[in-house]
């Protein structure tokens, strides 16, 4: 009988482990399967200015406004007003929140040249002080920022040592979900070694600059029971709080659609088997002047014919030069514009990092909710960042685009002759249909030709097909066998 | 919000114009907090003689006043007046220690 209890009871309540606490963090609840261990403590590490204490503080508005969760705040560094101003920028009123009894913000001020010890004490007065404010609202999260300022106002580590130790205790018998912030230190995580204390969830920050571009980073260096991303995901903060890219799926679970869309060039489509498969991925790589923004604009115009949403993410020409260049080989796409079905948005490679650029793209993607991104050219990521970074934050941004059943196209430039090939070749695995444009010499004229690489699950063309740019748009001829020089 | 009632508890006590205002934080009876309070007791009577009121506040009874009035070590002694404002945490076994934290006796 208990037996048989026991085994139904284990069917209700899933072995998923762990109870989390949604940290309404973009992106964060991703990566951690759900958020931060409910009801124990997390520490959060980083150097100065990493945004520890912008990640707590988020962590536990979005808790108050949006889980039903109030919280502590317990700040040992910055003044209750400094905070106040710091979180506004968010878009947050701890003010209001504190008013409508959702958080408590506690100052601790810790100055040792203020305190004279004489002989034995304990830190009780921190626990009934901290028990006191979780009790005034009954809170279920806690922010302890940072706890290693007590290493400044107290000299006997040995007692500090055992009354964090306490603490860590004390917060776990509060049931309450804690997170206590650390500044990094010399070859640990924290300055006073916090990472002994705390078990169960440690998350690091890092802020640095490559290529003078300023990239945050985060990364989850333990869960105790949670399979997490190990990667060091990019994140950013904006007036809408803290985004962690990747904000969707790390796993290949996407469904994948079968209904095919034409590339806007009949003979292409011919060449492709078809067209493309709605929601792939699609790479086009070629030198300069080889027409891949053409044919973006042609896929773009098909898009939009059909009445679907179409975004033009270039970071090469402006919005205006690219119109009138589609426009003069026959392509309407100013119509499109007006009618709210193509949206531009032109960035400067050099203006943001990148991760902000691929943030803004999420967001825009996110409003316009287009059937149809278009990237020209990613190789004007290339100057941006390492090449492995740039890597996975395109594999992030095409699983984003495929869990939404958006179409991607993105152009790609080889600066050399029969560099084209190279020039995809590093995400060239992860795209789903690769075009390789060439200005091909026959018959001593230059031929301009595309060629289908790869098409996965269409039966394409192998040859090389001759095309001309006209007045009329591209128009691909039958087969052309070519002799290439090599 | 918490800082007014942990500033007029004392200071009622302050009226009888007592040169030096004690004012010890204890949580509970512990050995700690009664080592403490003998300490300060005998401490005050040999060098503050007739100078001095000694409160006692514990914070298991008014946990509100830890926040108001900084509180984080036990037990803590909190010298009101003369200002300004002085703490000295612990015990109070070190009596040259106390007597240099609530400026009595100048820095050896």
């Amino acid at each position: 009988m208990t037996a048989h209890k026991k085994r139904a009871r284990a069917h209700e309540t899933p072995p998923a482990g762990i109870r989390k606490a949604q940290s309404g963090i973009a992106g964060l609840d991703e990566i951690t399967g759900g958020g931060l261990p409910a009801g124990r403590p997390t520490l959060i590490c980083g150097g100065p200015g990493c945004g520890k204490t912008m990640l707590a503080m988020e962590f536990l508005v979005r808790g108050a406004t949006e889980f039903g969760e109030p919280g502590v705040f317990m700040s040992f560094e910055e003044t209750a007003d400094d905070l106040e101003q710091n979180v506004a920028s968010m878009g947050f009123d701890l003010k209001a929140l504190q008013r409508r009894r959702k958080v408590v913000v506690d100052e601790v001020r810790v100055a040792r040249s203020e305190i004279h010890e004489t002989g034995e004490y304990d830190l009780e007065g921190l626990f009934i002080r901290l028990g006191h404010a979780i009790d005034t609202i009954g809170a279920k999260r806690v922010v302890l920022d940072t706890l290693e300022a007590l290493f400044g106002g107290f000299s006997n580590a040995a007692v500090l040592r055992a009354e964090l130790r306490r603490l860590f205790d004390w917060l776990k018998q509060k049931k309450v979900t804690a997170v206590i912030t650390g500044e990094r230190g010399d070859g640990q995580l924290t300055r006073q070694g916090l990472e002994e204390y705390v078990s169960d969830c440690v998350i690091l920050l890092d802020h640095r600059v490559a290529n003078q571009l300023t990239i945050r980073r985060l990364r989850i260096v333990k869960y105790r029971g949670t399979v997490h991303g190990t990667d060091e995901y990019p994140f950013l903060i904006s007036q809408k709080g803290i985004s962690v890219l990747p904000i969707t799926s790390l796993t290949l679970t996407h469904r994948a659609p079968t209904k095919i869309v034409s590339s806007g060039i009949p003979e292409l489509d011919t060449a492709l088997g078809g067209g493309f498969y709605e929601a792939s991925t699609i790479l086009v790589s070629g030198m300069a002047g080889t027409g891949k923004s053409t044919f973006a604009g042609h896929l773009a115009a098909a898009t939009c014919e059909r009445g679907e949403k179409a975004l033009y993410v270039g970071l090469e020409q402006s919005p205006d030069e690219f119109l009138r260049n589609m426009q003069g080989i026959g392509l309407p796409l100013r119509r499109y514009v007006s009618e709210g079905l193509l949206q531009f948005h032109a960035l400067r490679p050099s203006a943001h990092g990148l991760e902000l650029h691929l943030t803004t793209i999420h967001q825009f993607v996110e409003e316009f909710k287009p059937r149809l991104v278009v990237i020209d050219a990613i190789t004007s990521f290339f100057g941006m960042g390492l090449n492995a970074e740039i890597t996975s934050m395109l594999v992030r941004l095409i699983d984003f685009l495929k869990t939404k059943r958006i179409t991607l196209y993105m152009t790609s430039l080889s600066d050399e002759v029969r560099a084209a090939e190279r020039a995809g070749a590093n995400i060239s695995s992860i795209v789903d249909t690769w075009l390789l444009l060439s200005n091909e010499v026959a018959n001593g004229a230059r031929v301009r030709a595309v060629s289908v690489v790869k098409s996965r699950g269409m039966a394409h063309s192998s040859a090389m097909h001759r095309f001309a740019i006209t007045r009329k748009g591209v128009t691909v001829q039958s087969v052309q066998p070519l002799q290439r020089i090599s | 919000m918490s800082k007014a009632p942990a500033r007029t508890a004392p200071r009622k006590r302050a009226a009888k114009g007592a040169k030096y205002e004690l004012c010890l934080y204890v949580a509970g009876n512990t050995t700690k907090s009664s080592a403490a309070l003998a300490n300060l007791k005998r401490i005050a009577d040999e060098h503050l003689a007739g100078e001095y009121s000694i409160k006692v506040i514990d914070l298991l009874k008014n946990p509100a006043l830890a926040r108001g009035d900084q509180i984080l070590a036990i037990p803590t002694l909190v010298r009101r007046l003369p200002s300004p404002i002085r703490k000295i945490i612990g015990d109070l076994s070190d009596t040259e220690r106390v007597l240099v934290g609530l400026d009595v006796k100048p820095h050896a």
